[in-house]
């Protein structure tokens, strides 16, 4: 093992004795003075994980949140040093850990949070604008969903969810499944609970269908669906872009 | 041929580490703030707000890039993708000044999120010049190095820190970032003497120096082991250490850094009003 190898990995084990030829200043054994940069390692990677899932750690709660971040983290340290992007493994991580498995929900929790903060920092993309357009001509465009629009299935009320836990007047998460529109209009990410046939809706308009085609797609498969709310979102959430 | 002339240089003046929660304050009252550091990593994302608010920032302040990941002092290369990032951040944002660590964090298992330290022999020097020469030639840019804070020392060490840094400093040319709380806090660990430290420093290459502050813990036989924090005030034998520093160097461009419990932006105003009051009059006697 190498000097760093060796480190490293006792960083990563605090079963692992302190490795050969750290020491203290004054010669004896480092003991103490390891766990400092142990501290650091877990303390702060664990602080990235509470500010990146701040609704699965108020779900868990905070004790738990902690223990639970040491075990992921020890396991998947981050990729790179952007640590905007760490953690996205933590939803398929929380779906296998046996603690959390009465949780279902949870893993698409997490993945609400973790696209509010990859929309947060998504690129910046011009408003889909159909002032001074006719019916016609707005239906015959192709807008493209926006680099920080992000839709999200789930089988659990997943945006009733997060808003009980983020809204302090929020009503209690109903039963069912919930789609999740997270788009920005200027630098906030907010979710929308999508409507039946918004995903579909979505997946048409990035295929660069117009959007006359992608409405018909979109009612073909869900035909109840209310297209002109589902439309009217998609503009005013700032979900969409001009298309090429 | 490196550019040391970056195109607007760091004031000689007082700065403090950028934090999203400012941006209103600053705009509106920066006080004694001459000049603003910012964490790289923290700016690599495609948009939104981040970017918005370093675009407004850099038309008002100079900026100084301050690298906290590259791992400089890795048994491994350069990642060429992370140094990719910063020249890219560097290209658009014509910072004042580049700086990052003596230390490494990048490892085959990952990036560890500390600043870990290394052994002071031969070969680590060689590999840190050669990490060195590699970033000014990406960055096109003379860049500064930050001396460690450390809680532990290591066998094989053949010499001092400040040989060390010297050392890089003269294979490679870059500056030094002299972190006068990270002397203090390594000088108190290793019980060496801080003002002896700051005289043997190369500081004819210091282009840049750091204010902080730090925590108290003891070690396994009680003896005082000093956490670099950033998480509250410099204390005073800190200022006294950087006065010192000060009437050797004249004026340089100091940061306050303060990166944990944020203060509002009154108190980071006041601190960096202290490093101004001991600028300034060497200034005037100069």
């Amino acid at each position: 093992m190498t000097g760093q190898t060796g480190f490293a990995t006792a960083l990563l084990d605090p079963a692992r004795p302190t490795p050969e030829g750290l020491m203290n200043p004054f010669g004896g054994p480092a003991g103490k003075r390891f766990d400092v940069y142990r501290n650091n390692v877990t303390v702060s990677l664990t602080e990235a994980l509470e500010t990146g899932f701040p609704t699965v750690r108020k779900l868990v709660g905070d004790a738990f949140f902690k223990a639970m971040a040491g075990v992921y983290l020890r396991a998947n340290p981050p990729a790179d040093p952007r640590l905007a992007l760490y953690g996205t493994s933590f939803p398929g991580f929380l779906a296998r850990f046996g603690p959390v498995a009465h949780l279902a929900y949870l893993p698409d929790v997490a993945r609400l949070d973790l696209g509010l903060r990859q929309s947060y920092h998504a690129a910046d993309a011009a408003p889909f604008d159909t002032g001074g357009m006719d019916p016609a001509e707005v239906l015959a465009q192709r807008p493209r969903l926006a680099p920080a629009t992000l839709v999200l299935s789930s089988r659990h009320p997943v945006h009733g969810i997060w808003r009980f836990n983020t809204d302090p007047d929020a009503p209690r998460p109903p039963a069912g499944q919930q789609d999740v529109l997270i788009a920005r209009r200027q630098f906030d990410p907010v979710p929308h609970l999508l409507p039946p046939g918004g995903i579909t809706l979505a997946r048409a308009l990035k295929g660069r269908l117009t959007l006359a085609e992608a409405m018909t797609r979109t009612l073909a498969v869900h035909p109840s669906a209310d297209i002109a709310a589902l439309v009217t979102l998609m503009f005013t959430s700032g979900a969409l872009t001009p298309g090429a | 041929m490196l550019d040391s002339s970056a195109p607007r240089a760091l004031p000689a003046a007082a700065g403090i580490g950028y934090k999203a929660q400012h941006f209103t304050g600053l705009m509106a009252d920066p006080g004694p703030v001459a000049w603003l550091e910012i964490h790289a990593e923290n700016y690599m994302g495609a948009g939104g707000r981040p970017l918005a608010q370093l675009r407004a920032l850099a038309e008002r302040f100079p900026i100084s890039v301050h690298g906290v990941g590259l791992s400089i002092g890795g048994e491994a290369p350069l990642d060429a993708d992370h140094l990719s990032r910063l020249r890219h951040l560097c290209d658009w944002l014509e910072p004042a000044s580049f700086s990052e660590h003596l230390a490494w964090s990048t490892h085959e298992t990952g990036f560890l999120n500390d600043l870990l330290p290394l052994p002071y022999t031969d070969a680590t020097l060689a590999r840190v010049c050669d990490h060195i020469d590699r970033v000014q030639e990406v960055l096109g840019r003379r860049m500064l190095l930050e001396n460690p804070s450390t809680y532990l020392a290591f066998a094989e060490s053949e010499m001092d820190e400040v040989s060390f840094l010297s050392e890089i400093a003269r294979r490679t040319g870059c500056g030094l970032l002299l972190d006068v709380n990270n002397v203090f806090v390594s000088a108190t660990n290793q019980g060496w003497d801080a003002r002896a430290y700051v005289d043997a420093f190369p500081l004819d290459a210091v282009g840049e120096i750091h204010l902080g502050g730090h925590d108290e813990d003891t070690d396994d036989h009680g003896r005082p082991l000093l956490i670099d924090s950033h998480g509250r005030a410099v204390i005073d034998p800190v200022w006294t250490l950087y006065a010192h520093t000060i009437a050797r160097t004249g004026p340089r461009p100091t940061l306050i850094e303060w990166d944990n419990d944020v203060p509002p932006l009154p108190e980071l105003l006041a601190e960096a009003a202290r490093a101004a009051a001991i600028l300034t009059p060497v200034e005037a006697a100069r």
